[in-house]
């Protein structure tokens, strides 16, 4: 069994995003850059999956410029068996994204994707639904647990309240949510056999997929800062200022 | 121009969300309607012909829906949308789920999580966790939209539309609904509440969150909510976070029990009214954004904080 797990190159997890002073986006020069956390989450649910037999191969692509070329060397040194780049140095829309995952996923056939819930820079949360209903495949989102048999998927989802299980024939798309697993480091013997591994690149415009933005950006801003507010000394001091300064109690 | 609006219910309660999103809607357009998809949800769809400035309400019931599959959620409202230039959908994890399948059936882009309407073609949303906000102009024909909901104040009661009853589309083929375990608390709901108490690593285990945070909760009819690491440590349940990757809230008052406040937790908690921040840290960034902060141990806090509220007459 094959499976696809698309992954995104973005900000740093733990780097604070700044706006540009002509306020055209966030400033990405000389920032550090990692795959995105969701993205992770997939890539090792998918060497979970290969670990227990499940699947046979794993093929990672990805969207982005040359320097994605990083993210899915990445993805090969946690386990991903080969990539594909698709390389663009337009900043595609979701739409556009799941269209050429499509195009793709005609080529490779796989029977399952895995995919991170979201991409913490455009915070979407769009891509693995779009790509399931342009497939016409099931989608299971939000995972927080898979078992994959018989040609199906059960997932459990995280949903508002508590969790929600479905099972989904294959081939499926399941997005992954943060506590599906915790992802490994790669190690350093295999972060040196990933250089070796094969990555193929494409240029986007080879896949002839309508990639126009519906969405112009007219501009980012800095949101709103919060002033700081006051140190009380003890907790009695607190719930007097609550109640008679605040008025919330 | 005409809205949809996609109410957020449990098949038996019409949440305030939908309400939130009335109002989001009401930027765009006066005409708007809204679609009740569940099953049994007749007294959702009568709670919802009461919101002020609602044209009609829509109601389709199945299985499907009342379980809340994306895929058959799809089918219904794909049709529908012949009818209307834009849907609006609060961004619930619910809403998340559907949403972005109704945009891609039309080939349209979903504008997601807007907290401002600038125009009917032009939206304010967050994006890097919050730390920018991006003005986008929309091309597309059909708007297919998710309304963050705690930004937007609750449209107001009082309306007496009409309930017409549509059909659900046929069941989805691939996708089969197992069970659900929801948590059942008598306290109040996360993304609704008035007050949220929140609790964070400093807690260092599930016992001690229990023990210490949710007694605070109860005296304050508070909701309880963790940050991702108290998550993520398993101190509490993952329905609980707080933050960009978990529910974003804006209760009138937020307290945080040793949280630092690190930037996924900020994005989730700081349009709050009033932030309360306990932290032994001094240095904490959640003072930063704090408008009470005690420099404490919870250890001694917490207690000190609960005699003080009973001495107030909490």
């Amino acid at each position: 069994m094959k499976v696809l797990v698309p992954v995104k190159r973005v900000i740093d997890y733990n780097v604070k995003a700044r706006v540009k002073p002509d306020q055209t986006g966030v400033d990405l020069a000389n920032v550090k850059m990692s795959m995105n956390p969701f993205c992770e989450i997939a890539v090792e649910e998918a060497v979970r999956l290969k670990e227990k037999g499940v699947v046979t191969e794993i093929v990672a692509v990805s969207v982005g410029p040359a320097q994605a070329g990083e993210t899915l060397r990445t993805a090969l040194a946690i386990g991903a068996d080969r990539a594909i780049l698709v390389q663009t140095t337009d900043d595609l829309e979701p739409l556009a994204v799941a269209k050429v995952f499509k195009a793709i996923i005609a080529e490779e056939n796989p029977d399952l994707v895995i995919m991170g819930k979201q991409a913490i820079d455009g915070d979407n949360n769009a891509t693995g639904q779009m790509l399931a209903t342009i497939l016409d495949w099931p989608q299971a989102t939000f995972a927080s647990a898979l078992e994959v048999s018989g040609g199906k998927a059960k997932v459990t989802r995280e949903v508002d309240g508590g969790l929600q299980t479905l099972e989904v024939d294959l081939p499926a798309i399941v997005t992954a949510d943060l506590r599906l697993n915790e992802p490994r480091y790669a190690s350093l013997p295999n972060i040196m056999k990933a250089k070796k591994k094969e990555l193929v690149i494409k240029e986007l415009a080879s896949l002839g997929v309508d990639t126009a933005p519906r969405l112009k950006v007219l501009k980012v801003t800095e949101p709103p800062k919060r002033g700081g507010g006051i140190k009380v000394e003890t907790a009695a001091d607190l719930v007097s200022k609550l109640k008679n300064e605040a008025g919330v109690l | 121009m005409a809205v949809l609006v996609i109410a957020d219910h449990d098949n038996a309660t019409l949440k305030d969300n939908t309400h939130k999103t009335v109002t989001a809607a009401l930027g765009l357009s006066k005409d708007i309607d809204i679609l009740v998809a569940g099953q049994g949800a007749k007294a959702v769809a009568d709670a919802a012909a009461k919101i002020s400035g609602v044209r009609k309400v829509l109601l389709a019931e199945s299985a499907e829906l009342g379980q809340g599959l994306a895929e058959a959620m799809q089918g219904l409202v794909v049709p529908l949308m012949a009818n209307y230039d834009a849907v609006l959908t609060p961004a619930t994890s619910q809403g998340k789920n559907f949403s972005p399948r109704i945009a891609a059936a039309l080939d349209v882009a979903q504008i997601s999580e807007i907290v401002e309407v600038v125009s009917a073609d032009t939206f304010v949303r967050p994006i890097y966790a919050g730390n920018a906000l991006e003005t986008v102009q929309s091309s597309d024909g059909k708007k297919v939209i998710t309304v963050r909901p705690t930004v937007f104040q609750a449209a107001a009661e009082g309306g007496s539309a009409s309930v017409e009853s549509i059909p659900a589309a046929a069941a989805p083929a691939k996708t089969h609904f197992v069970d659900q375990q929801l948590v059942k608390s008598a306290r109040p709901e996360l993304s609704g509440a008035k007050i949220v108490v929140s609790g964070g690593r400093a807690l260092g285990s599930s016992e001690e969150f229990h023990k210490v945070i949710e007694p605070l909760a109860d005296k304050l009819g508070a909701a309880v909510g963790a940050s991702r690491a108290a998550v993520d440590a398993g101190y509490a349940p993952n329905d609980y976070q707080v933050g960009q990757t978990g529910k974003v809230v804006a209760p009138e008052l937020y307290i945080a029990i040793g949280i630092s406040g690190a930037i996924q937790h900020l994005a989730g908690m700081k349009d709050s009214k009033i932030i309360v921040a306990i932290n032994k840290d001094a240095d904490a960034p959640i003072f930063q954004v704090a408008d009470y902060g005690l420099v404490a141990d919870y250890k001694t806090a917490v207690p000190e904080l609960m005699d003080a509220l009973t001495a107030a007459g909490k």
